[in-house]
């Protein structure tokens, strides 16, 4: 079980890996929002559920406060990124208009 | 009941939260946990947010399912992106135009948008009620709206609305 743990927590690493990797590789601020959400969401997921079954096993009880850190991750990151995405509308304002018409 | 207990939800997610992050149901900490909630509602009900209850447990489970399969499926489409820079796609921005108005509604579509891998929330226009979203991967604007409101909008409007 414990190899199941730690190929999980290695699968959300893997995927915050990726999405670093998608931040430097994209070219314009709104692409490189994007892909380091896969850490925020599925990789932290990962990582969380690798260490429930882990602690759980290891410690002979339910450990859920993972649980907790999911919830607020998922009610945090948004807000993070709608203010950044916000200001880059901000700062592109004329910009991006030129760009629609 | 109404007084103490203005939001029982939020009350008992509080208290489970507090002795789920103490690990311990300790009389001390149940009583601790208790009143975090008991005051969690006091202070939810001074803000005086729009009350309505919201409806239909079955959907809005339906709905945490359909965004949690949705969050593995974009996380995968744009791990393909990154990995394969050389493939051709457009990113661009997407309005699409909301029937739902409730706050709670439109709070929690941000967060499914910006929870997805590939999609983002960019602004919301009040006076239209038209959200635009940017998308990593525009393959077809109309299928994505048509997507977009069938499953997370109309999903939403039956909880709240």
């Amino acid at each position: 079980m414990s190899t199941a743990a730690a190929l999980l927590i290695l699968a959300g690493a893997s995927l915050a890996l990726i999405g670093s990797i998608g931040l430097l590789r994209m070219k314009t601020f709104y692409e490189r929002v994007h892909p380091p959400t896969m850490g925020t969401t599925l990789g932290t997921g990962l990582v969380l559920i690798g260490s429930m079954v882990f602690f759980t096993l290891h410690e002979s009880r339910p450990v859920l406060h993972e649980i907790v850190i999911g919830v607020f991750m998922t009610l945090n990151t948004p807000v993070t990124y709608m203010l950044l995405l916000r200001a880059a509308l901000h700062r592109d304002q004329t910009e991006y208009s030129k760009q629609s018409n | 009941m109404r007084r103490w207990l203005p939001y029982p939800i939020l009350s008992v997610a509080l208290a489970a939260a507090w002795l789920v992050l103490n690990q311990s149901v300790d009389a001390a900490h149940i009583l601790l946990g208790v009143a975090l909630g008991l005051a969690g509602g006091r202070i939810l009900a001074a803000l005086q947010p729009p009350h309505r209850r919201p409806r239909r447990a079955a959907v809005a489970l339906e709905l945490f399912f359909l965004v949690l399969a949705d969050i593995v499926r974009s996380n995968i489409a744009v791990a393909r992106i990154v990995l394969n820079p050389r493939q051709k796609r457009t990113a661009g921005f997407l309005s699409v135009p909301l029937e739902l108005r409730h706050p709670a509604g439109l709070a929690a579509v941000a967060c499914i948008v910006t929870a997805t891998p590939g999609t983002s929330w960019a602004r919301y226009d009040a006076a239209r009620n038209i959200v635009t979203i940017h998308v990593l991967d525009l393959l077809d604007e109309e299928e994505w709206v048509h997507i977009f409101k069938q499953r997370y909008e109309r999903r939403l409007r039956e909880i709240l609305e």
